[in-house]
This record gives structure tokens, sequence and C-alpha cells, in this order.
């Protein structure tokens, strides 16, 4: 399931509501946070815009992806857009399956895929003014290794 | 044609979106970054480096040879950096 809000969700409240119909024996999960920063990195907000549409197709189909690579009983992405502050929620992944190998490689799996291929990007706001956050190599690096290990 | 732009190559361009005639010499993607260039300086300055620039076409990553119809939603955009 996918779901692209602007509101917080409930961690515990999410995770609880993964117990599926009986075959999940194992959660993992991934929460991602908004990083206030030290020094002159630090960052007073941030704000995530989105290409609505688009961001649901990709989300839809990374999923299906998952589900193809691993035997998920269930699994859910949530993620935000509008203006976070520091240590707010930006995005969860929950995977559930019968074994935990499975599910901790899917969430590994969708929240690498997640940073390169969702249509998502960040405007960092600082006391000397805004910046877009630029893409990382090493987010593409891992997602090319799911690739690899098709 | 829709065209939509996000993140600084809004900023840049000046708007979120507008609709296009396509011309009749603009077949493909690359063809048409070298339409929207000569559109005015926002664009110029937007589109002056395409190793920092993505496409999607109807919603999905595309390549500059990628071919375009009137019909299309194009959108041009920065690496993503979600998550």
């Amino acid at each position: 399931m996918i779901r692209i809000q602007a509101e917080d969700f409930d961690v515990g409240a999410e995770m609880a509501a993964m117990n599926g119909d009986g075959d999940v024996g194992a959660l993992a999960s991934f929460v991602g946070l908004v990083r206030g920063g030290k020094g002159d990195a630090k960052i007073a907000a941030m704000t995530l815009e989105h290409y609505p549409g688009m961001t649901e197709k990709k989300l839809a189909e990374i999923e299906a992806e998952a589900r193809t690579r691993w035997p998920l009983e269930d699994c859910l992405i949530i993620h935000r857009f509008g203006r976070l502050e520091p240590g707010e929620r930006i995005v969860m992944v929950i995977t559930a399956s019968s074994h935990r190998q499975a599910a901790l490689e899917a969430c590994a799996f969708l929240i690498d895929w997640l940073k390169t291929s969702a249509p998502f990007w960040k405007l960092e706001e600082r006391s000397g003014g805004e910046e877009w956050v630029e893409a990382r190599a090493s987010d593409d690096q891992a997602a090319e290794k799911w690739a690899a290990n098709k | 044609m829709k065209l939509l732009y996000f993140a600084w190559l809004k900023q840049k361009i000046g708007i979120a979106e507008e609709d296009i005639t396509l011309p009749d010499d603009v077949a493909t993607l690359g063809a048409l970054v070298t339409w929207l260039k000569s559109r005015g300086p926002g664009y110029e300055e937007a589109l002056g480096d395409l190793a920092v620039v993505r496409f999607a076409v109807n919603q999905d990553f595309a390549g500059l040879d990628h071919p375009l119809s009137d019909s299309d939603e194009v959108a041009l955009f920065p690496p993503v950096t979600g998550g």
C-alpha cells in the first residue's frame, strides 16, 4: 500500500496494523527523519516537493517489484510532503513476511529504490537562505546494488 | 502538450506548468529542450547543464531521444532527493 500525505503518521499504530492474516512472522521497518544537522550545516526546516501522479505511480511500481522479488505478506510505504522541521518523520517503510530475511531485505530494497526513483525534492532552510538538496552518488550506488543482485 | 517544472527548474523558469503547442519540427525530448532554451533567459539558465536535469514523459523517466506527441505530459526536474 502507498500513502503520500502532508500529515504525520503513528509508527506504532502502523506497525500494529500489519499483522496480516496469520502468516506474518516478521515485520521490518524503516523510518526516515529530518536531520537537523550541526554547526554550519544546521537547518531550520526542509520542504518536500513532489510530482503528484508520478509519485504514486513510481511508488506502486517499486512496491510491485519488491513483491515479485520477495514473498511479502504485506507492504506499506508512507511518504510525507510539505514543510517539515528537524526530528519530524518523512518516510516509513514496513514489510511483512513469514520469515525475517524477506522482510529485512525487501525493506532495505524499498528505501534504496525510493530514494532514486520517486519524484521528491528537498529544499533546506538555513539561516543563510534556502538551498535544494543535491542527489548523492552513494544513493545511486545503493539502488544499483539491487539491480545487480536481481 | 502539458509541461511541468519542479524544484529549482520551476524557480528558474518562473512557472510550475504551462500548456504549449508542440512545434511540427520538435519530435523528441532533446529537440524540445533545444526549443525551450530559445524561449527566454530563464529557460536557458534552467536547461544550461543537462547533467543535472531529469525528464519524465507521461510520468515515466525518459531520455533525450524519447519521441514526443502533442498529447504527452512532459516534466523537467533535478535528480530526485526523496526518502
